[in-house]
Protein backbone atom coordinates (compact mmCIF):
# COMPACT_ATOMS: atom_id res chain seq x y z
CA UNK A 1 0.00 0.00 0.00
CA UNK A 2 1.65 3.18 -0.81
CA UNK A 3 1.13 6.42 1.62
CA UNK A 4 -1.50 8.49 0.74
CA UNK A 5 -1.77 11.98 0.34
CA UNK A 6 -2.89 12.66 3.74
CA UNK A 7 -2.11 10.01 6.79
CA UNK A 8 -3.93 10.22 10.05
CA UNK A 9 -2.23 7.36 11.90
CA UNK A 10 -3.25 6.11 14.98
CA UNK A 11 -5.01 9.30 16.32
CA UNK A 12 -6.25 9.20 20.11
CA UNK A 13 -8.16 11.60 21.66
CA UNK A 14 -8.91 11.35 25.44
CA UNK A 15 -9.77 14.19 28.02
CA UNK A 16 -9.74 14.17 31.81
CA UNK A 17 -12.91 13.62 32.78
CA UNK A 18 -13.44 15.58 35.97
CA UNK A 19 -13.28 12.26 38.05
CA UNK A 20 -9.42 11.96 37.73
CA UNK A 21 -9.90 9.55 35.05
CA UNK A 22 -9.52 9.74 31.10
CA UNK A 23 -12.44 10.11 28.89
CA UNK A 24 -11.41 8.73 25.44
CA UNK A 25 -13.24 10.27 22.29
CA UNK A 26 -11.24 8.31 19.83
CA UNK A 27 -8.88 5.35 19.75
CA UNK A 28 -5.97 4.48 16.92
CA UNK A 29 -7.93 5.89 14.21
CA UNK A 30 -6.48 5.65 10.93
CA UNK A 31 -7.14 6.71 7.23
CA UNK A 32 -6.45 8.40 4.57
CA UNK A 33 -7.08 10.53 1.63
CA UNK A 34 -6.00 11.11 -1.82
CA UNK A 35 -5.00 14.32 -3.33
CA UNK A 36 -7.77 15.99 -4.96
CA UNK A 37 -9.92 13.75 -3.12
CA UNK A 38 -13.32 14.99 -1.65
CA UNK A 39 -14.22 12.93 1.47
CA UNK A 40 -16.95 13.75 4.34
CA UNK A 41 -17.07 12.22 7.56
CA UNK A 42 -20.47 11.81 8.74
CA UNK A 43 -20.86 10.95 12.64
CA UNK A 44 -23.50 11.53 15.57
CA UNK A 45 -22.38 14.19 17.70
CA UNK A 46 -19.55 13.74 20.42
CA UNK A 47 -17.70 11.52 18.07
CA UNK A 48 -15.18 13.84 17.75
CA UNK A 49 -15.58 14.96 14.25
CA UNK A 50 -14.52 18.46 15.22
CA UNK A 51 -11.54 17.11 17.05
CA UNK A 52 -10.30 15.35 13.91
CA UNK A 53 -10.91 18.51 12.10
CA UNK A 54 -9.07 20.90 14.51
CA UNK A 55 -6.55 18.40 14.90
CA UNK A 56 -6.12 18.68 11.00
CA UNK A 57 -6.15 22.31 10.90
CA UNK A 58 -3.68 22.40 13.98
CA UNK A 59 -5.70 24.00 15.90
CA UNK A 60 -5.82 20.74 18.77
CA UNK A 61 -3.02 18.28 19.30
CA UNK A 62 -3.91 14.67 19.04
CA UNK A 63 -3.26 12.99 22.52
CA UNK A 64 -1.85 10.30 20.21
CA UNK A 65 -1.16 9.66 17.09
CA UNK A 66 0.13 11.63 13.83
CA UNK A 67 -1.14 13.41 10.71
CA UNK A 68 1.14 13.33 8.17
CA UNK A 69 0.45 15.14 4.58
CA UNK A 70 2.24 15.48 1.64
CA UNK A 71 5.42 13.72 3.30
CA UNK A 72 5.61 16.15 6.60
CA UNK A 73 3.70 15.43 9.90
CA UNK A 74 1.36 18.52 10.49
CA UNK A 75 2.52 20.46 13.51
CA UNK A 76 0.62 23.65 14.17
CA UNK A 77 -1.62 25.65 11.85
CA UNK A 78 -0.35 26.22 8.26
CA UNK A 79 -1.18 28.06 5.34
CA UNK A 80 -1.62 24.60 3.60
CA UNK A 81 -4.40 23.78 5.30
CA UNK A 82 -7.47 26.24 4.73
CA UNK A 83 -10.24 26.21 7.40
CA UNK A 84 -14.10 27.19 6.68
CA UNK A 85 -15.57 27.44 10.07
CA UNK A 86 -18.94 27.15 10.88
CA UNK A 87 -19.48 30.42 12.06
CA UNK A 88 -17.68 33.33 12.99
CA UNK A 89 -14.81 32.98 10.47
CA UNK A 90 -15.02 36.23 9.36
CA UNK A 91 -13.54 39.42 10.95
CA UNK A 92 -16.41 41.66 11.43
CA UNK A 93 -14.77 44.82 11.30
CA UNK A 94 -13.21 43.84 7.74
CA UNK A 95 -15.14 44.47 4.37
CA UNK A 96 -16.11 41.10 2.28
CA UNK A 97 -13.24 42.20 0.09
CA UNK A 98 -10.61 42.66 3.05
CA UNK A 99 -11.58 39.34 4.62
CA UNK A 100 -9.95 37.83 1.82
CA UNK A 101 -7.52 40.16 0.78
CA UNK A 102 -5.77 40.09 4.28
CA UNK A 103 -5.92 36.27 3.55
CA UNK A 104 -3.96 36.79 -0.08
CA UNK A 105 -1.53 38.93 0.99
CA UNK A 106 -0.51 36.87 3.77
CA UNK A 107 -0.52 33.78 1.41
CA UNK A 108 1.55 35.13 -1.35
CA UNK A 109 3.41 38.00 0.42
CA UNK A 110 5.43 39.20 -2.60
CA UNK A 111 2.41 40.01 -4.60
CA UNK A 112 1.47 43.42 -5.43
CA UNK A 113 -1.40 45.20 -4.42
CA UNK A 114 -2.87 45.22 -7.46
CA UNK A 115 -2.70 41.26 -7.75
CA UNK A 116 -3.67 40.83 -4.37
CA UNK A 117 -7.27 42.43 -5.08
CA UNK A 118 -8.08 41.45 -8.74
CA UNK A 119 -6.74 37.31 -7.33
CA UNK A 120 -9.31 38.19 -4.38
CA UNK A 121 -11.83 39.99 -6.87
CA UNK A 122 -12.01 36.45 -8.75
CA UNK A 123 -12.71 34.30 -5.95
CA UNK A 124 -15.59 36.32 -4.80
CA UNK A 125 -17.20 36.13 -8.24
CA UNK A 126 -16.25 32.59 -8.39
CA UNK A 127 -18.64 31.89 -5.75
CA UNK A 128 -21.39 34.27 -7.24
CA UNK A 129 -21.10 37.18 -5.10
CA UNK A 130 -20.75 40.55 -6.77
CA UNK A 131 -19.15 43.45 -7.19
CA UNK A 132 -21.50 45.82 -5.13
CA UNK A 133 -20.97 43.20 -2.14
CA UNK A 134 -17.48 43.56 -1.85
CA UNK A 135 -17.40 46.23 0.38
CA UNK A 136 -19.90 45.53 2.82
CA UNK A 137 -18.65 44.16 6.27
CA UNK A 138 -19.88 40.71 7.28
CA UNK A 139 -23.61 42.24 9.32
CA UNK A 140 -24.55 43.40 6.25
CA UNK A 141 -24.52 39.94 4.17
CA UNK A 142 -26.80 36.98 4.55
CA UNK A 143 -25.52 33.93 6.03
CA UNK A 144 -25.32 32.65 2.93
CA UNK A 145 -23.29 35.36 1.35
CA UNK A 146 -21.08 35.34 4.65
CA UNK A 147 -20.28 31.70 3.73
CA UNK A 148 -19.71 32.53 0.36
CA UNK A 149 -17.03 34.90 1.48
CA UNK A 150 -15.70 32.13 3.67
CA UNK A 151 -14.99 29.48 0.63
CA UNK A 152 -13.83 32.16 -1.41
CA UNK A 153 -11.09 33.34 0.78
CA UNK A 154 -10.18 29.29 1.47
CA UNK A 155 -10.16 28.74 -2.35
CA UNK A 156 -8.05 31.86 -3.28
CA UNK A 157 -5.25 31.19 -0.54
CA UNK A 158 -5.27 27.53 -2.72
CA UNK A 159 -4.68 25.13 0.79
CA UNK A 160 -3.22 21.63 0.02
CA UNK A 161 -6.05 20.40 2.16
CA UNK A 162 -9.28 22.56 2.24
CA UNK A 163 -11.54 21.49 5.73
CA UNK A 164 -14.79 22.32 5.89
CA UNK A 165 -16.60 22.06 9.26
CA UNK A 166 -19.92 21.88 8.77
CA UNK A 167 -19.94 25.00 6.58
CA UNK A 168 -23.59 25.56 5.94
CA UNK A 169 -24.90 23.96 9.12
CA UNK A 170 -26.08 27.33 10.32
CA UNK A 171 -27.92 28.07 6.64
CA UNK A 172 -31.46 27.33 5.83
CA UNK A 173 -32.39 24.50 3.29
CA UNK A 174 -32.79 26.26 0.01
CA UNK A 175 -29.75 28.30 0.65
CA UNK A 176 -27.60 25.39 1.92
CA UNK A 177 -28.64 23.75 -1.67
CA UNK A 178 -27.69 26.86 -3.75
CA UNK A 179 -24.14 27.39 -2.06
CA UNK A 180 -23.52 23.82 -2.27
CA UNK A 181 -24.08 23.97 -6.19
CA UNK A 182 -21.19 26.55 -6.02
CA UNK A 183 -19.03 25.02 -4.14
CA UNK A 184 -19.22 22.09 -6.68
CA UNK A 185 -18.71 24.75 -9.04
CA UNK A 186 -15.23 25.87 -7.46
CA UNK A 187 -14.35 22.66 -6.73
CA UNK A 188 -14.50 21.36 -10.02
CA UNK A 189 -11.92 23.84 -11.28
CA UNK A 190 -9.28 22.89 -9.16
CA UNK A 191 -7.51 19.84 -7.85
CA UNK A 192 -8.58 21.02 -4.12
CA UNK A 193 -8.35 17.86 -1.67
CA UNK A 194 -11.13 18.60 0.84
CA UNK A 195 -11.95 17.39 4.20
CA UNK A 196 -15.97 18.34 5.39
CA UNK A 197 -17.80 17.85 8.43
CA UNK A 198 -21.72 17.83 7.89
CA UNK A 199 -24.49 16.11 9.70
CA UNK A 200 -26.73 16.11 5.92
CA UNK A 201 -26.37 12.66 4.06
CA UNK A 202 -27.66 14.12 1.29
CA UNK A 203 -25.29 16.81 1.30
CA UNK A 204 -22.21 14.44 1.99
CA UNK A 205 -24.03 11.91 -1.45
CA UNK A 206 -23.90 15.09 -2.91
CA UNK A 207 -20.40 16.51 -2.87
CA UNK A 208 -17.95 13.55 -1.57
CA UNK A 209 -16.13 10.98 -3.16
CA UNK A 210 -15.70 8.99 -0.38
CA UNK A 211 -17.98 9.22 2.87
CA UNK A 212 -16.29 7.99 6.24
CA UNK A 213 -18.88 6.50 8.61
CA UNK A 214 -17.77 7.18 12.41
CA UNK A 215 -19.15 5.16 15.48
CA UNK A 216 -20.52 6.62 18.50
CA UNK A 217 -18.35 7.87 21.12
CA UNK A 218 -16.37 7.26 23.93
CA UNK A 219 -14.01 5.41 21.98
CA UNK A 220 -15.38 6.41 18.31
CA UNK A 221 -13.64 5.13 15.60
CA UNK A 222 -13.85 5.61 11.95
CA UNK A 223 -15.70 2.07 11.12
CA UNK A 224 -16.49 2.58 7.27
CA UNK A 225 -15.51 4.28 3.95
CA UNK A 226 -18.29 4.50 1.38
CA UNK A 227 -17.65 5.33 -1.89
CA UNK A 228 -20.08 7.30 -3.40
CA UNK A 229 -20.27 5.28 -7.08
CA UNK A 230 -22.19 8.19 -8.49
CA UNK A 231 -20.29 10.14 -11.55
CA UNK A 232 -19.83 13.61 -11.41
CA UNK A 233 -20.27 16.41 -12.43
CA UNK A 234 -23.82 15.72 -10.05
CA UNK A 235 -26.19 18.30 -9.36
CA UNK A 236 -28.97 17.90 -7.15
CA UNK A 237 -31.62 17.37 -9.41
CA UNK A 238 -30.27 14.59 -11.21
CA UNK A 239 -28.51 12.92 -8.68
CA UNK A 240 -31.33 11.72 -6.90
CA UNK A 241 -32.26 9.52 -10.47
CA UNK A 242 -29.42 7.64 -10.14
CA UNK A 243 -30.08 4.01 -9.00
CA UNK A 244 -27.15 4.12 -6.61
CA UNK A 245 -28.41 7.03 -4.64
CA UNK A 246 -31.08 5.65 -2.62
CA UNK A 247 -29.02 2.51 -2.06
CA UNK A 248 -25.97 4.47 -0.71
CA UNK A 249 -28.57 6.20 1.65
CA UNK A 250 -30.20 3.63 2.68
CA UNK A 251 -26.84 2.24 4.01
CA UNK A 252 -25.52 5.63 5.49
CA UNK A 253 -29.21 5.93 7.36
CA UNK A 254 -29.04 2.30 8.21
CA UNK A 255 -25.42 3.11 9.75
CA UNK A 256 -26.17 6.05 11.34
CA UNK A 257 -29.14 4.75 13.01
CA UNK A 258 -28.33 1.21 13.98
CA UNK A 259 -24.39 -0.04 13.08
CA UNK A 260 -22.57 3.61 14.67
CA UNK A 261 -24.57 2.26 18.33
CA UNK A 262 -23.95 -1.33 17.36
CA UNK A 263 -20.55 -0.91 17.03
CA UNK A 264 -19.65 1.58 19.42
CA UNK A 265 -17.08 0.86 22.53
CA UNK A 266 -13.79 0.63 22.83
CA UNK A 267 -11.68 -2.44 20.58
CA UNK A 268 -8.76 -4.46 20.80
CA UNK A 269 -7.42 -3.53 17.11
CA UNK A 270 -3.75 -1.56 17.70
CA UNK A 271 -5.25 0.63 14.88
CA UNK A 272 -8.29 0.95 14.15
CA UNK A 273 -8.96 1.39 9.64
CA UNK A 274 -12.38 2.03 8.24
CA UNK A 275 -13.40 -1.24 5.72
CA UNK A 276 -14.20 0.05 2.42
CA UNK A 277 -17.42 -0.22 1.27
CA UNK A 278 -18.56 -0.07 -2.52
CA UNK A 279 -22.20 0.42 -3.56
CA UNK A 280 -22.70 0.06 -7.21
CA UNK A 281 -26.22 -1.19 -8.55
CA UNK A 282 -24.74 -0.28 -12.35
CA UNK A 283 -22.17 -2.98 -12.45
CA UNK A 284 -23.81 -6.24 -12.89
CA UNK A 285 -21.64 -8.18 -10.97
CA UNK A 286 -21.69 -6.68 -7.50
CA UNK A 287 -25.75 -6.62 -6.75
CA UNK A 288 -24.93 -6.76 -2.64
CA UNK A 289 -22.95 -4.60 -0.81
CA UNK A 290 -19.22 -5.78 -1.15
CA UNK A 291 -16.85 -4.78 1.44
CA UNK A 292 -12.88 -5.01 0.46
CA UNK A 293 -9.90 -4.69 2.93
CA UNK A 294 -8.23 -1.90 2.66
CA UNK B 1 -47.43 68.70 15.54
CA UNK B 2 -47.89 64.64 14.96
CA UNK B 3 -45.75 64.52 11.72
CA UNK B 4 -42.73 66.68 13.23
CA UNK B 5 -39.51 64.08 13.92
CA UNK B 6 -38.45 62.95 17.50
CA UNK B 7 -35.22 65.42 17.63
CA UNK B 8 -37.12 68.31 16.63
CA UNK B 9 -39.61 67.73 19.12
CA UNK B 10 -37.01 66.97 21.94
CA UNK B 11 -34.82 70.21 20.75
CA UNK B 12 -38.00 72.50 21.26
CA UNK B 13 -38.32 70.58 24.33
CA UNK B 14 -35.07 71.04 25.79
CA UNK B 15 -35.21 75.05 24.75
CA UNK B 16 -38.46 75.54 26.78
CA UNK B 17 -36.88 74.05 29.44
CA UNK B 18 -33.92 75.91 29.72
CA UNK B 19 -35.92 79.26 29.22
CA UNK B 20 -38.22 78.28 31.91
CA UNK B 21 -35.59 76.81 34.06
CA UNK B 22 -33.87 80.87 33.77
CA UNK B 23 -36.41 82.28 34.05
CA UNK B 24 -37.17 80.48 37.58
CA UNK B 25 -33.92 81.25 38.69
CA UNK B 26 -34.21 84.53 37.86
CA UNK B 27 -37.86 85.14 39.57
CA UNK B 28 -36.15 83.27 42.91
CA UNK B 29 -33.33 85.79 43.17
CA UNK B 30 -34.62 89.12 45.77
CA UNK B 31 -33.62 92.47 44.47
CA UNK B 32 -31.60 94.30 45.96
CA UNK B 33 -33.73 97.16 47.67
CA UNK B 34 -33.24 101.32 46.45
CA UNK B 35 -31.45 103.15 49.64
CA UNK B 36 -34.74 105.30 49.12
CA UNK B 37 -37.03 102.56 50.17
CA UNK B 38 -35.31 101.54 52.94
CA UNK B 39 -36.74 101.87 56.92
CA UNK B 40 -34.52 104.13 59.16
CA UNK B 41 -34.14 100.67 61.12
CA UNK B 42 -32.59 98.96 58.44
CA UNK B 43 -30.23 101.74 57.37
CA UNK B 44 -29.24 101.64 60.64
CA UNK B 45 -28.34 97.84 60.64
CA UNK B 46 -26.67 98.63 57.46
CA UNK B 47 -29.24 97.17 55.72
CA UNK B 48 -28.15 99.14 52.88
CA UNK B 49 -24.82 97.42 52.10
CA UNK B 50 -24.01 95.20 49.07
CA UNK B 51 -25.56 91.59 49.86
CA UNK B 52 -23.10 88.71 48.60
CA UNK B 53 -26.22 86.87 47.21
CA UNK B 54 -26.26 83.96 44.26
CA UNK B 55 -26.04 86.17 40.87
CA UNK B 56 -29.52 85.96 38.97
CA UNK B 57 -28.66 84.48 35.13
CA UNK B 58 -29.04 87.37 33.56
CA UNK B 59 -25.51 88.59 35.38
CA UNK B 60 -24.04 85.20 34.37
CA UNK B 61 -24.56 85.62 31.05
CA UNK B 62 -23.41 89.04 31.19
CA UNK B 63 -20.17 87.27 32.62
CA UNK B 64 -19.98 84.66 30.04
CA UNK B 65 -19.86 87.12 26.96
CA UNK B 66 -17.47 89.49 28.51
CA UNK B 67 -15.34 86.76 29.31
CA UNK B 68 -15.86 84.88 26.07
CA UNK B 69 -15.25 87.68 24.17
CA UNK B 70 -11.64 88.06 25.03
CA UNK B 71 -11.06 84.40 26.66
CA UNK B 72 -6.76 84.72 26.20
CA UNK B 73 -5.73 88.29 28.41
CA UNK B 74 -3.08 87.95 31.08
CA UNK B 75 -3.33 90.83 33.81
CA UNK B 76 -0.76 89.26 36.20
CA UNK B 77 -0.76 85.55 37.57
CA UNK B 78 -4.58 86.04 39.54
CA UNK B 79 -6.51 87.81 36.55
CA UNK B 80 -6.01 85.60 33.43
CA UNK B 81 -8.77 84.84 30.89
CA UNK B 82 -10.97 81.63 31.24
CA UNK B 83 -9.51 80.21 27.74
CA UNK B 84 -5.86 80.63 29.19
CA UNK B 85 -7.04 78.62 32.60
CA UNK B 86 -8.76 75.98 30.46
CA UNK B 87 -5.96 75.86 28.28
CA UNK B 88 -3.88 74.78 31.32
CA UNK B 89 -6.21 72.27 32.79
CA UNK B 90 -6.83 70.63 29.12
CA UNK B 91 -2.87 70.73 28.93
CA UNK B 92 -2.59 68.78 32.31
CA UNK B 93 -5.38 66.84 31.77
CA UNK B 94 -4.48 64.79 28.36
CA UNK B 95 -0.42 65.02 29.25
CA UNK B 96 -1.36 62.75 32.20
CA UNK B 97 -4.21 60.89 30.30
CA UNK B 98 -1.69 60.09 27.22
CA UNK B 99 0.77 59.07 29.59
CA UNK B 100 -1.59 56.52 31.25
CA UNK B 101 -2.50 55.45 28.12
CA UNK B 102 0.87 54.77 27.15
CA UNK B 103 1.63 52.42 29.82
CA UNK B 104 -2.35 50.82 30.37
CA UNK B 105 -2.58 49.96 26.77
CA UNK B 106 0.30 47.88 26.58
CA UNK B 107 -0.06 46.76 29.43
CA UNK B 108 -3.50 46.22 29.26
CA UNK B 109 -2.48 43.73 26.02
CA UNK B 110 -0.08 41.31 27.99
CA UNK B 111 -2.24 41.29 31.33
CA UNK B 112 -5.14 39.88 28.44
CA UNK B 113 -3.11 37.99 26.57
CA UNK B 114 -1.49 35.96 29.58
CA UNK B 115 -3.44 34.17 32.65
CA UNK B 116 -0.29 34.60 34.46
CA UNK B 117 0.25 37.84 33.84
CA UNK B 118 -3.47 38.92 34.92
CA UNK B 119 -3.43 36.61 38.43
CA UNK B 120 -0.04 38.15 39.16
CA UNK B 121 -0.87 41.73 38.75
CA UNK B 122 -4.87 41.38 39.59
CA UNK B 123 -3.53 41.84 43.42
CA UNK B 124 -2.32 45.20 43.21
CA UNK B 125 -4.76 46.71 40.61
CA UNK B 126 -7.19 45.87 42.98
CA UNK B 127 -5.59 47.29 45.71
CA UNK B 128 -4.31 50.91 43.86
CA UNK B 129 -7.93 51.04 42.14
CA UNK B 130 -10.23 52.22 44.83
CA UNK B 131 -7.53 55.01 46.01
CA UNK B 132 -8.81 58.67 45.29
CA UNK B 133 -6.65 59.99 43.59
CA UNK B 134 -6.27 63.17 45.53
CA UNK B 135 -4.75 60.92 48.13
CA UNK B 136 -1.75 60.83 46.31
CA UNK B 137 -1.44 64.20 46.05
CA UNK B 138 0.70 64.89 49.17
CA UNK B 139 2.97 61.82 48.43
CA UNK B 140 3.57 62.94 45.13
CA UNK B 141 3.99 66.53 45.67
CA UNK B 142 6.83 65.39 48.10
CA UNK B 143 8.35 63.17 45.78
CA UNK B 144 8.10 65.20 42.52
CA UNK B 145 8.56 68.37 44.23
CA UNK B 146 6.76 70.36 41.58
CA UNK B 147 2.87 71.43 41.92
CA UNK B 148 2.55 71.41 38.36
CA UNK B 149 3.92 67.72 37.66
CA UNK B 150 2.15 66.75 40.46
CA UNK B 151 -1.40 67.73 39.36
CA UNK B 152 -0.46 65.94 35.81
CA UNK B 153 1.04 62.42 38.32
CA UNK B 154 -2.85 62.59 39.73
CA UNK B 155 -4.00 62.73 36.57
CA UNK B 156 -2.10 59.97 35.27
CA UNK B 157 -3.17 57.35 38.50
CA UNK B 158 -6.69 58.20 37.56
CA UNK B 159 -7.24 57.29 34.29
CA UNK B 160 -4.92 54.25 34.04
CA UNK B 161 -7.31 52.13 35.60
CA UNK B 162 -10.48 52.18 33.30
CA UNK B 163 -8.06 51.72 30.42
CA UNK B 164 -5.65 48.57 32.02
CA UNK B 165 -8.91 46.96 32.95
CA UNK B 166 -10.88 47.51 29.92
CA UNK B 167 -7.58 46.81 27.92
CA UNK B 168 -7.17 43.25 29.43
CA UNK B 169 -10.91 42.14 29.36
CA UNK B 170 -11.19 43.37 25.32
CA UNK B 171 -7.91 41.40 24.76
CA UNK B 172 -9.66 38.55 26.74
CA UNK B 173 -12.34 38.61 25.59
CA UNK B 174 -11.38 38.38 21.90
CA UNK B 175 -13.41 35.21 20.12
CA UNK B 176 -11.07 32.36 20.03
CA UNK B 177 -11.89 31.60 16.36
CA UNK B 178 -10.71 35.10 14.73
CA UNK B 179 -7.64 34.19 17.05
CA UNK B 180 -8.22 30.68 14.94
CA UNK B 181 -8.47 32.92 11.62
CA UNK B 182 -5.33 34.60 12.09
CA UNK B 183 -3.37 31.14 13.01
CA UNK B 184 -4.85 29.23 10.39
CA UNK B 185 -3.22 32.27 8.16
CA UNK B 186 -0.29 32.24 9.28
CA UNK B 187 -0.06 35.59 11.12
CA UNK B 188 2.72 36.53 13.18
CA UNK B 189 2.33 37.43 16.69
CA UNK B 190 2.70 41.12 15.55
CA UNK B 191 0.19 41.28 12.77
CA UNK B 192 -2.19 38.92 14.56
CA UNK B 193 -2.18 41.78 17.47
CA UNK B 194 -2.61 44.37 14.82
CA UNK B 195 -4.84 42.99 12.89
CA UNK B 196 -7.09 40.88 14.90
CA UNK B 197 -6.74 41.17 18.80
CA UNK B 198 -6.55 45.38 18.71
CA UNK B 199 -9.82 45.55 16.20
CA UNK B 200 -11.67 43.26 18.14
CA UNK B 201 -11.41 44.68 21.56
CA UNK B 202 -10.68 48.24 20.48
CA UNK B 203 -14.64 49.24 21.08
CA UNK B 204 -13.83 48.02 24.57
CA UNK B 205 -10.30 49.46 24.74
CA UNK B 206 -11.91 53.00 23.43
CA UNK B 207 -14.99 52.91 26.26
CA UNK B 208 -12.52 52.73 28.68
CA UNK B 209 -10.35 55.80 27.17
CA UNK B 210 -13.95 57.42 27.46
CA UNK B 211 -14.35 56.65 31.33
CA UNK B 212 -11.05 57.67 32.18
CA UNK B 213 -10.82 61.34 30.23
CA UNK B 214 -14.09 61.30 32.27
CA UNK B 215 -12.76 60.72 35.95
CA UNK B 216 -9.64 62.91 34.57
CA UNK B 217 -11.63 65.73 33.55
CA UNK B 218 -13.50 65.32 37.30
CA UNK B 219 -10.41 65.44 39.23
CA UNK B 220 -8.19 67.69 37.21
CA UNK B 221 -10.84 70.54 39.40
CA UNK B 222 -10.37 69.05 42.34
CA UNK B 223 -6.71 68.51 41.70
CA UNK B 224 -5.94 72.37 40.91
CA UNK B 225 -7.46 73.82 43.86
CA UNK B 226 -5.22 72.13 45.54
CA UNK B 227 -1.58 72.96 43.40
CA UNK B 228 -3.55 76.53 42.89
CA UNK B 229 -1.28 78.75 40.62
CA UNK B 230 -3.56 77.67 37.02
CA UNK B 231 -6.37 76.42 35.84
CA UNK B 232 -9.83 76.13 35.75
CA UNK B 233 -9.83 74.57 39.06
CA UNK B 234 -7.58 77.02 40.87
CA UNK B 235 -10.44 79.51 38.98
CA UNK B 236 -12.94 78.45 40.72
CA UNK B 237 -11.50 78.45 43.79
CA UNK B 238 -10.09 82.00 43.42
CA UNK B 239 -13.27 83.81 42.31
CA UNK B 240 -14.52 82.14 45.19
CA UNK B 241 -12.32 83.83 47.63
CA UNK B 242 -13.14 86.84 45.60
CA UNK B 243 -16.37 86.37 46.06
CA UNK B 244 -17.43 86.89 42.61
CA UNK B 245 -19.94 84.20 42.30
CA UNK B 246 -21.29 84.89 38.97
CA UNK B 247 -17.58 83.68 37.86
CA UNK B 248 -18.62 81.19 40.19
CA UNK B 249 -21.06 79.40 38.51
CA UNK B 250 -19.72 80.92 34.85
CA UNK B 251 -16.58 78.71 35.51
CA UNK B 252 -18.56 75.54 36.53
CA UNK B 253 -20.28 75.75 33.12
CA UNK B 254 -17.49 76.29 31.38
CA UNK B 255 -15.84 72.79 33.53
CA UNK B 256 -19.50 71.21 32.03
CA UNK B 257 -18.64 72.39 28.92
CA UNK B 258 -15.03 71.81 28.10
CA UNK B 259 -15.95 67.86 29.83
CA UNK B 260 -19.00 66.87 27.15
CA UNK B 261 -16.60 67.98 24.08
CA UNK B 262 -13.77 65.89 25.21
CA UNK B 263 -16.58 62.64 26.14
CA UNK B 264 -17.66 63.77 22.68
CA UNK B 265 -14.49 63.32 21.14
CA UNK B 266 -14.40 59.88 22.23
CA UNK B 267 -17.66 59.39 20.81
CA UNK B 268 -16.35 59.92 17.59
CA UNK B 269 -13.39 57.43 18.10
CA UNK B 270 -16.26 55.02 19.44
CA UNK B 271 -18.05 54.70 16.63
CA UNK B 272 -15.16 55.11 14.26
CA UNK B 273 -14.10 51.78 16.23
CA UNK B 274 -17.54 49.49 16.76
CA UNK B 275 -18.44 46.60 14.55
CA UNK B 276 -21.62 44.35 14.89
CA UNK B 277 -21.08 40.81 14.24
Amino acid sequence: MTTPFLSVERLSQRYPDGEGGQTTIFENASFGIERGEFVVILGHSGCGKSTIMNILAGLAEASEGVVIMDGKEVSGPSLDRGVVFQNYSLLPWLSALKNVTFAVAARYPDWSKDQVLSHSKKHLEMVGLSADVFHRKPSQLSGGMRQRVSIARAFSISPKLLLLDEPFGALDALTRGTIQDELLKVWAGTNQTVFMITHDIDEAILLADRILLMTNGPFARVAESVEITIPRPRNRIEIVEHPNYYAIRNHLVQFLGKHSKELAGPTDAVENRPETVRIDKTAPAARSPKKLAV
Amino acid sequence: MTDMSVNKRAAILSFILLIGGLLLWEAAIPGQKAVGELTEYERLTGGGAQKAGVPPPSQVLEKAWEQLSDPFYDAGPNDKGIGIQIGYSIYRVLAGYFLAALIAIPLGFLIGMSPVAYKALNPFIQVLRPISPLAWMPLALFIIQDSETSAIFVIFICSIWPMLINTAFGVAGVRKDWVNVARTHELGALRTAFMVILPAAAPTIVTGMRISIGIAWLVIVAAEMLVGGTGIGYYVWNEWNNLDLTSVIFSILMIGVVGMALDAMFGVLQRFVVYSE
